[in-house]
């Protein structure tokens, strides 16, 4: 009864900060915390040992190129094919950044603005899911026989795939409500908006880093499926045009461009987190 | 009476009363608690938990609205946070994602005002934190995390500081040395100050007076002048004199619980 009466607030805090992953999770691939020089080389050792059996065993048991090509073919192919290629890497990540800058925006301020509606939040939430969990790609012929053959139909597929992620992420940041931080910044005389900038966002943006890496992954695979499904251009397209022709250097070689992408998008995100957010880790 | 305290009320609760509204139903959590804060006086509330001692507080901050009954400042009534007064709350509540200087400088950025770095670095260098500047509070002990909240309250200059059980999460020994810290800066600055606190020596050993409350509801049971010269060593806990004091205090909170109980009873 006497927690009602504020004496306990901050308790009930403490127990919900400990039940939140956080940042936690960005550990988990290993990018995390000091790595040691002999880690260092193992992990590249490891690359070397790979790559190196691969191309061996491949030359040994003389596999075909259709079935699997060799790690030098692949490196070769992305060389030689280069200029064919990069029109299309512009072309899948202008689609990503648009895409993802009008999902996460979106997401981001649905987050902020309906976690202060506890009745619209409890309304909203279950569609929030549907959105989460329904492949957006689905709807990519749908947005194609709307919208033609253009950036534009992969452009909202990727802010469908994107923004809701972000927005759950970030409902779950904002969510974690520290009455007696709100309380202290009110003891200053601060006003709502104050509030909102000086203590839930800088609260909630462990969450926030995690759904926007999250959302903008989910919004590479999204306009890659996209590039797949329809249109004349793009990494996707090329992949299925590439696969289509058995030409497997070169698709392997796009494999390589996105697995590169992908990486990059964790790797920015792991540092944004750690510049931003490190007070949780 | 020690030190600057006058019997110029410089905060005034009359008939405080507080029901919440809570999913089980209604508590009745403050019931007509009158009580005058005089100028430059210590007063420590004291009370069992769910006394609603941190209810009255938070009231006098202007954080929490009362349901009925009057919280003045001078003749100024309180409906929010006003500048004069300033909180200090339990476990230091310091922002996590900022530094101490950033943590310090906080209510400044509130404000919209340019820290004053002066009085800020005289502050800092009074409780000993000079150094500390750019350590994050997850990086800091109990009580230098208490002390830059102090720190950060004091830095506004207001001439009220209420403080909400700020030493319960810390040792005992930790605890000593911050009751000796806010004796002193009370004796330097005059600051009038409202100290909640569950332990009864604690509360001796700071106050002026104390203000025993009764829960359930809560009310004012008994007001204790507490006539001891000041500065007063930690050494003094263990004094008769000052046994005698909690004892006595200890009986009436006692006295008043049993009291309470045969009322549930009923």
């Amino acid at each position: 009864m006497e927690r009602v009466i504020g004496d306990k607030i901050p308790e009930f805090n403490r127990k919900e900060e400990a039940s939140e992953p956080g940042l936690a999770g960005l550990n988990a691939f290993g990018l995390g915390g000091s790595r040691t020089h002999l880690e260092t080389l193992v992990i590249i050792l490891v690359a070397v040992v790979v790559i190196g059996g691969t191309e061996l065993l491949l030359r040994i048991f003389n596999v075909p190129q259709y079935i699997l090509p060799k790690p030098s073919q692949i490196v070769a192919a992305l060389f030689t094919e280069w200029p064919f290629l990069w029109p299309h890497l512009v072309i899948t990540l202008y689609e990503l950044f648009v895409g993802f800058a009008i999902g996460g925006a979106i997401g981001f301020v649905l987050a902020a603005v309906i976690t202060q509606f506890p009745f619209v939040e409890k309304v909203v939430t279950p569609y929030i899911l549907l959105l989460v969990t329904t492949p957006m790609l689905a709807l990519v012929p749908l947005l194609i026989l709307r919208f033609g053959f253009g950036s534009e139909p992969r452009i909202i597929a990727v802010a469908l795939a994107s923004g809701p992620m972000v927005m759950i992420n970030s409902a779950t940041g904002f969510r974690r409500v520290d009455l007696a931080k709100i309380a202290l910044a009110r003891s200053f005389g601060a006003n709502t908006l104050q509030i909102f900038t000086k203590i839930r966002i800088p609260m909630a943006m462990p969450m926030i880093i995690v759904g926007l890496m999250v959302g903008s992954i989910f919004g590479l695979l999204t306009a890659i499926g996209a590039e797949m499904v329809g249109g004349a251009e793009g990494l996707g397209n090329r992949l299925t045009y590439y696969s289509a022709l058995i030409r497997m250097p070169q698709f392997f070689a796009i494999i390589l461009i996105l697995a590169i992408i992908g990486i990059s998008i964790y790797i920015f995100f792991y540092w944004l987190g750690k510049k931003w957010a490190s007070w949780e880790a | 009476m020690a030190a600057g305290a006058s019997e110029r009320p410089k905060m005034t609760v009359e008939a405080a009363t507080k029901f919440y509204a809570t999913r089980s139903g209604s508590v009745h959590a403050l019931d007509k608690v009158s009580l005058d804060l005089r100028e430059g006086e210590f007063l420590c509330i004291l009370g069992p938990s769910g006394c609603g001692k941190s209810t009255l507080l938070w009231s006098m901050a202007g954080l929490h609205d009362l349901t009925s009954g009057q919280i003045r400042l001078g003749s100024e009534i309180i409906v929010g946070p006003h500048p004069e007064i300033a909180m200090i709350f339990q476990d230091a509540n310091l922002l996590p994602w900022r530094n101490l200087a950033k943590n310090v400088a906080l209510p400044f950025e509130l404000k919209r005002r340019r820290p004053d770095m002066e009085r800020i670095g005289r502050l800092l260098e009074r409780v000993n934190l000079k150094g500390f500047e750019n350590k994050f509070p997850r990086e800091l002990s109990g009580g230098m995390q208490q002390r830059a909240s102090i720190v950060r309250s004091l830095a506004v200059d207001p001439s009220v500081l209420l403080m909400d059980e700020p030493f319960g999460a810390l040792d005992a020994f930790t605890r000593d040395e911050m009751n000796l810290l806010i004796q002193e800066i009370w004796m330097e600055t005059g600051k009038t100050i409202a100290f909640v606190t569950h332990s009864i020596s604690e509360a001796i050993f700071l106050a002026d007076r104390v203000v025993v409350m009764s829960a359930r509801p809560g009310r004012v049971a008994a007001i204790y002048d507490i006539d001891i010269p000041r500065p007063r060593p930690v050494e003094i806990q263990t004094q008769p004199d000052f046994i005698a004091r909690v004892l006595e205090i200890k009986s009436r909170i006692d006295h008043g619980r049993v009291a309470s109980e045969r009322l549930a009873i009923v």
